[in-house]
């Protein structure tokens, strides 16, 4: 790890340990712990995102539905099976990751516009299960009654606790993924996006690695599913809709796509944005979001992460 | 020389690939022996970018095989060739721009490392130690060209002639047994064209055979052993360069092109 | 009430088909008029029919305008919104990969949805039939009027479409860009102009389908997602660039869409619209009635 993601690495650390101390004791923003733990779990399916769209060059409009599938994989089988959430999890994570490896092998083949649609087109087919398939996931109305997380017997249902476990979490995740971008499999994808056919040349099987990063970011998305599921001990299709997949994919965007750190800039920003400060704006948050990320792509194509670098290249006239 | 010969390396016959309806190659056939530059000249839109990326399974061809080392090549993908030792240069440089200098080649060292995901995420030692050669062996290719001061320069910051040698030591990074260069010498002037002349000797030193597609006559007259002329996707001439030069049915494929007559 | 009979069923679930596949195949039309001329395909797409639906409300429910003029105002506001979009997101970013082209147009759908929601809130609309609400019964079906105004406007449109293409100086000016851009602007072709009629066009396109569709259907803000896929599924379906594969294409995906909700399970209509888009993406992306080489279709 070179000595940016380190300093970075750091960094974050330091401000996840300051966090709960600076926020719990004031008032007005101490329920901000319960916004940093969604930050935590969209982060963990923007870092696969990030992989997939800024470093395989790859689009997916259909990752919510990823997400709905570790949430609700974990949610049936801890209520219905009364199974161990760990395991459940387990279950979310190797189902999905079939699922997407299905879906994946057939739309990588497709390019651009096509991918998007195609993946857009599965995000909205499995919606409409969550919706139709009421005997096992309770419809539109969904179920509630899903058990929280226990480790060694201690109950994580505090706020804290989950915190603490959803960012060791990301930060592994973190870890891992920039350890797979700074090796062989990392340069491969960079170099996909790069030249697709120059990477081919060089015996980087270009259509094995799309897929694989696919099925990756969709086990984190299932992950994050899971650790979902238990925190709001409830589950209805609307959290895993079409507008879910978009969020998170402007996340990654406003953050800046080619940059892992870029996709925890924008998710964090946009789900405080999202959750707490665009509430002045009542439901008019979808505006702001389209004008956000428009003036983003338009301006600042390479993301929220490019803005010092940018005005500092401003700044020297080049 | 015949094509007979028992160290025949590359055979490619009767190669045809048309894109709907303009035919670019119409039942291509020659051979290029071991250790030997071969050159594969003709005007533009004669179909010699269209036969490398052929070679190199960017696109099958209609009909036609192309065998290397005696094994049937055509139709695969570019990933399986380039493991049988097939590498290549591209005509409009194809770098990996965002990368810096040394990770381009080190993406050359893909198909010499095998490290999978798990092994990267979690920097298991096998891996780490992996991740040291590739690094060093890359360094070693960009000293052989002769760019090492640029390693940790991005790609896309180079000037094209130093692109170019990017992508030879990219190419070379594969450890081919036989490399294709399209259009080398392609923006490149003069001193830069003559040090390549140097290098592409260097690279036949390493036994590396070398099939080169040019438009510098010089160049190509000056290191070739063999020369095929390739005019609207078929062969008019294949011979060594004195044969070429005095062929009058490559004189005339060139009337009209910007090629100085007396070096051919 | 006397019992439908099954034919009459039948009947009634394709003319539903046929009415509902209009409208995809108009969305279509419009995917492929861009598509033609820029190669991208426009997320907010789904938004102009949604537009359309909302601002025929506004003229001829709220200002109760003449049912005419009431159209035609719609149709113009929305193609503003077109030339709009083009000229202030798509003609700046020239030589944006396609993640950034794909990201910019949907950035505009969700712009488009969410000052929809601003103007008209959450809730959905209607507006009367253009002509009378009295059903009339055609071999035991009971067909809505507004069916046959469906079908009759998308009928002008694709009539007034090909007389473009074929006979006027942008049309063929058009067709040429799609053909060849570098070759149109050699010949002195304002690419860049057609760029926006293209957009305008599409526009126009979704404006007249969103209007038409309002007294059956209803509208609200967030429509245009589903609609814009269904239209995408058409367009992909009929192969992407033909004109004529995506009328047929269109009303073809409406029946079928319509008997399965019928027939089978009406929760899963969409869901199959959506299944064959991704067979039809995965199995044969040139669409049933294209050529082989995929997605390169250029015709009209």
């Amino acid at each position: 790890m070179d000595r940016q993601n380190r300093n970075r690495l750091v960094g974050l650390i330091f401000f996840l340990v300051l966090f709960p101390v600076l926020v719990m004791n004031v008032g007005a923003i101490g329920h901000y712990l319960d916004v940093m733990i969604f930050v935590g779990i969209y982060s963990l399916i923007n870092m696969g995102l990030s992989l997939l769209m800024g470093y395989a060059g790859q689009i997916s409009l259909g990752h919510a539905a990823f997400f709905g599938l570790g949430a609700y994989t974990s949610g049936i089988l801890c209520t219905k099976l009364s199974l161990s959430p760990w395991l459940a999890m387990f279950a979310g994570v190797a189902i999905t990751a079939l699922i997407a490896y299905i879906v994946g092998v057939p739309s990588l083949k497709l390019k651009g516009h096509y991918l998007a649609m195609a993946t857009l087109g599965f995000g909205v087919i499995v919606y409409i299960f969550f919706n139709e398939e009421v005997a096992l996931t309770g419809g539109p109305s969904g179920f509630s009654d899903i058990p929280g997380l226990t480790i060694m017997g201690l109950n994580l249902n505090n706020d804290l606790y989950y915190y603490i476990l959803v960012w060791s979490l990301v930060l592994l995740t973190l870890i891992f993924s920039l350890n797979v971008i700074n090796s062989r499999i990392g340069r491969a994808l960079r170099s996909l996006h790069d030249s697709e056919v120059a990477a081919a040349a060089m015996g980087v099987e270009t259509s094995r690695f799309k897929v694989i990063i696919f099925v990756l970011s969709a086990a984190y998305a299932s992950i994050a599913g899971s650790l979902y599921t238990h925190y709001v001990g409830f589950l209805s299709p609307s959290s895993f809709d079409l507008f879910l997949s978009i969020k998170l994919v402007m996340m990654v965007v406003v953050g800046g796509m080619h940059n892992i750190w870029g996709a925890l800039l924008g998710t964090w920003l946009l789900t405080f944005l999202g959750n707490e400060w665009l509430h002045v704006f009542h439901d008019f948050d979808i505006l702001v979001y389209g004008a956000i990320l428009l003036a983003i792509v338009m301006f600042l194509p390479e993301g929220l992460i490019d803005l010092t670098p940018r005005m500092r290249r401003l700044w020297k006239g080049r | 020389m015949s094509s007979e010969n028992f160290n025949t390396f590359l055979r490619v016959e009767d190669l045809r690939k048309s894109f709907g309806g303009v035919r670019a190659l119409k039942g291509l056939s020659f051979t290029v022996n071991s250790g030997m530059i071969k050159a594969i000249i003709g005007p533009n839109g004669a179909g010699k970018t269209t036969l490398f990326n052929v070679i190199t399974g960017v696109f099958p061809p209609n009909t036609g095989s192309i065998a290397f080392e005696g094994v049937s090549i055509d139709g695969r993908k570019s990933g399986e060739i380039a493991r049988l030792g097939v590498s290549r240069t591209f005509q409009n440089v194809e770098i990996f721009s965002r990368m810096t200098v040394l990770e381009n080649v080190m993406v050359g060292r893909h198909i010499q490392s095998r490290a999978g995901i798990i092994s990267t995420g979690f920097r298991l030692l096998r891996m780490r130690r992996e991740e040291r050669q590739i690094q060093e062996s890359a360094m070693e290719f960009l000293q052989f060209v002769g760019l090492e001061h640029r390693a940790g320069e991005l790609a896309g910051n180079l000037p094209l002639g130093e692109q170019k040698l990017l992508e030879i030591a990219r190419a070379l990074a594969t450890e081919p047994k036989i490399l294709l260069l399209d259009e080398p010498a392609g923006g490149l002037n003069t001193r830069e064209t003559e040090g390549l002349a140097v290098l592409i000797h260097r690279i036949l030193d390493k036994g590396i055979t070398v099939v080169l597609v040019e438009h510098d006559m010089n160049l190509v007259m000056d290191i070739s052993d063999e020369i095929v002329v390739m005019n609207f996707g078929e062969k008019i001439a294949e011979g060594k360069p004195k044969q070429v030069k005095n062929d009058p049915l490559v004189i005339k494929a060139y009337l009209g092109e910007e090629v100085d007559y007396s070096n051919l | 009430m006397e019992k439908i009979s099954l034919t009459g069923q039948l009947i009634q679930y394709i003319f539903t088909g046929i009415t509902v596949g209009s409208i995809y195949a108009m969305v279509a039309l419009g995917f492929n008029i861009i598509y033609n001329v820029t190669e991208i395909i426009n997320f907010a797409q789904g938004e102009f029919v949604m537009l359309g639906g909302l601002i025929m409300v506004f003229f001829s429910a709220f200002l109760k305008l003449p049912l005419p003029l009431a159209f035609l105002l719609t149709v113009a506001v929305v193609t503003g919104v077109g030339a709009l979009m083009e000229r202030f997101t798509i003609n700046p970013l020239k030589n944006a990969t396609v993640l950034t082209m794909i990201i910019v147009t949907i950035a505009v759908s969700i712009l488009l949805k969410g000052i929809a929601m601003f103007v008209w809130g959450k809730d959905p609309y209607i507006i009367p039939p253009f002509s009378g609400s009295e059903p009339i019964v055609i071999l035991g079906a009971a067909i809505q009027t507004q069916t046959l105004w469906v079908l009759l406007m998308t009928a002008v449109v694709v009539v007034l479409l090909s007389l473009f293409f074929k006979k006027t100086r942008y049309g063929k000016a058009m067709l040429a860009c799609a053909d060849d851009p570098d070759a149109a602007r050699l010949v002195g072709i304002k690419v860049n102009t057609m760029v926006l009629i293209s957009f305008a066009l599409s526009a126009a396109i979704g404006a007249v389908a969103g209007a038409i569709i309002t007294p059956i259907s209803l509208m609200e803000y967030d429509r245009g997602a589903l609609l814009g896929l269904k239209g995408f599924g058409a367009s992909v379906l009929g192969g992407l660039g033909s004109f004529y594969g995506a009328v047929v294409a269109g009303i073809l995906l409406g029946i079928i869409e319509s008997l399965c909700a019928g027939l089978i399970s009406s929760g899963y209509k969409d869901a199959v619209a959506l299944l064959l888009l991704l067979l039809v993406l995965y199995v044969r992306p040139s669409g049933l009635f294209g050529n082989v080489e995929a997605g390169k279709i250029k015709e009209f």
